[in-house]
């Protein structure tokens, strides 16, 4: 087996190709700590792959070109159409979306290998069984399990139709099953000697099967709020994939990348976790949005009633006219809205009127992570004026007015105040302690939590009822009016 | 190579992403994960080897399965987070 380059250089070569392009990813991830060189980096990363691709294509060879030229074309042709033709707003569904088809390339390459190896040699050693049966179940789930998370975020797929007892019962029988299927292909060869190997091939596919449906499985009880910790999870098991996938093979840069990416969806899920105060476990086997756990209408008015004061656009443009210092706080409501233009306008105008204008940006806030970082980007807001968290709270006392779009319960109290609410320790902007706080909202329903927001009844908060964009635009244009 | 040597490229790599992830700002999380994900579609390369070599029709049909959709992956993942880092770097300098 061999192609034209293989014919002409040294037998290390490729695997020399192989560092190159592990380096290439590793500068690539190294550049995209800051936003100047992030392009860069990610072009640095792009030709590290290209690099790798084209070299493998050249080194080994190839039985059926047309074959393989035809899978690129295809692949490269739906890959580029879906990335040009994407909306902002649909962005977190896309990520999860492909993140899915490499996790599905991942588990069918193992099933190939395997068929591969044993119709040529007759015989699988157990490390190749082993990293096979891993490969099969890890890409399974991410395929199947990123189909549906983008589904949700779509409004493509509902909720879970069992309940989440049943729900848990479905995923125990599904992960058993995959995993006694894992074994049996692992141990068969040595349990039952050579005879009896023809019959793994339907294992490997029952093994893929069952992991599949506990994708399914375990994606859809989750909600919409929880989603950035699963589009994490699912990007850091799409690298796992590609890594032990790179054990079934022996090739050294899919171990390299595949862990790379492993890392960084871990990564991001511990961040997302933690911001939510929440554990994995938790996200995936209970808690919010699945246990009910919300209070009722008469709960809500015991907060509201007789507390709430409504604010009209005219009001905040006083407010504005002599505030110093402002922050806005985006959340969902803002993406679902399509509002980030219109918010974008009101900062370019508060600033040219030197006016200190920042946003306050929670973690957790929209369904990927950074997802308000990227909507504001694309409205063309500097990244300067994006604060995060722990940059943002120290100056809520010295900020006159806080604007919070569409976001809920990142900004609830009870996170810190009362200690049975289900979202009791969730990290939260502190709004509260700003001069005025101006809540730009369509009703007074509860976030995802399920809670009544006493954000809303304070003396110093006033809600400013409204879609985000609508009012937003409002709010440019009486401001504009009363500047002028 | 030997499966200890591969584990033992595994457990470094682990390290090496990991200090250089937790370093990335929440600004550039979505792109990170976006550009992250086309990398994990280097399991292209297994594909390509499997679709064009593919000893029975079987395994070269499944080939070119994953190259589909690792190709989606790779072409796709650069596409988004190129668009999305050059939204950021027109006023972010």
């Amino acid at each position: 087996m061999a192609g034209i380059l293989a014919e002409l250089l040294p037998e290390q070569t490729l695997q020399i190709v192989y560092l190159i392009a592990g380096i290439l990813f590793i500068q690539g991830l190294r550049d995209m700590t800051h936003p100047r060189t992030a392009t860069r980096g990610n072009l640095i990363s792009s030709g590290g792959m290209f690099l790798a691709v084209v070299v493998t294509v050249l080194w080994f060879e190839i039985l059926s070109p047309v074959i393989l030229a035809a899978g690129l074309l295809v692949g490269g042709a739906i890959g580029g159409y879906l990335a040009i033709t994407v909306e902002t707003t649909e962005m977190p569904q896309l990520v999860g979306l492909f993140n899915g088809f490499g996790g599905g390339a991942s588990a069918v390459v193992a099933g190939a290998e395997l068929i591969d190896v044993f119709s040529a040699s007759g015989s699988l050693s157990l490390e190749l069984t082993t990293s096979a049966a891993v490969a099969g179940i890890i890409g399974s789930v991410t395929f199947s399990g990123s189909f549906v998370a983008a589904g949700k975020l779509h409004g493509l797929v509902g909720d879970s139709p069992v309940s989440p007892n049943v729900g848990h019962v479905i995923k125990a029988v599904f992960l058993a099953i995959s995993l006694l299927a894992g074994l049996y292909l692992v141990a068969q060869p040595g349990l039952f000697g050579e005879s009896l190997q023809t019959d793994w091939i339907p294992v490997y596919w029952l093994l893929v099967g069952a992991a599949l449906l506990l994708g399914v499985a375990l994606v859809l009880p989750i909600g919409g709020a929880d989603m950035p910790v699963v589009i994490a999870l699912l990007n850091s098991y799409s690298g796992l994939a590609a890594a032990t996938t790179g054990f079934v093979l022996d090739n050294t840069v899919l171990i390299i990348a595949g862990t790379l990416v492993g890392a960084s969806g871990m990564i991001l899920t511990v961040i997302m976790t933690e911001s939510m105060n929440r554990s994995l476990a938790n996200v995936f086997f209970g808690g919010l949005g699945t246990g009910g756990g919300g209070e009722s209408d008469e709960e809500m008015d015991a907060i509201y009633e007789g507390n709430i004061s409504e604010t009209s656009a005219e009001e905040v443009v006083m407010l504005l006219e002599t505030a110093n210092r402002v922050v806005i706080v985006p959340g969902y409501g803002m993406a679902v809205a399509q509002a980030q233009h219109a918010v974008a306008e009101l900062v370019e105008l508060l600033d040219e009127n030197d006016v200190d204008v920042e946003f306050g940006i929670h973690p957790v806030a929209g369904r990927m992570p950074g997802h308000m970082n990227a909507l504001l980007a694309e409205a063309d807001v500097p990244y300067e004026k994006m604060r995060e968290l722990e940059e943002v709270n120290p100056t809520f006392s010295q900020t006159d007015l806080v604007i919070v779009s569409g976001a809920n319960d990142v900004v609830n109290p009870r996170a810190n105040e009362d200690d049975s609410s289900p979202i009791a320790g969730m990290p939260i902007l502190n709004v509260t302690e700003a001069r005025h706080v101006v809540v730009n909202k369509r009703s007074l329903s509860p976030g995802f939590s399920g809670i009544a927001n006493p954000l809303f009844a304070r003396d110093n908060t006033s809600m400013l009822f409204g879609d985000a964009k609508e009012s937003m635009q409002e709010l440019v244009n009486e401001y504009k009016e009363a500047t002028s | 190579m030997t499966f200890v040597e591969n584990l033992t490229l595994f457990v470094l790599s682990a390290f090496v992403g990991y200090e250089i992830i937790t370093k990335i700002p929440t600004n550039l999380h979505t792109p990170l994960m976006s550009g992250a994900n086309a990398i994990s579609g280097i399991t292209l390369l297994g594909s390509v080897v499997v679709a064009g070599s593919g000893s029975t029709t079987l395994a070269t049909a499944l080939g070119f399965v994953a190259v589909v959709m690792a190709t989606i992956n790779v072409i796709g993942g650069y596409l988004v987070s190129h668009f999305m880092l050059s939204q950021f770097s027109q006023r972010g300098r």
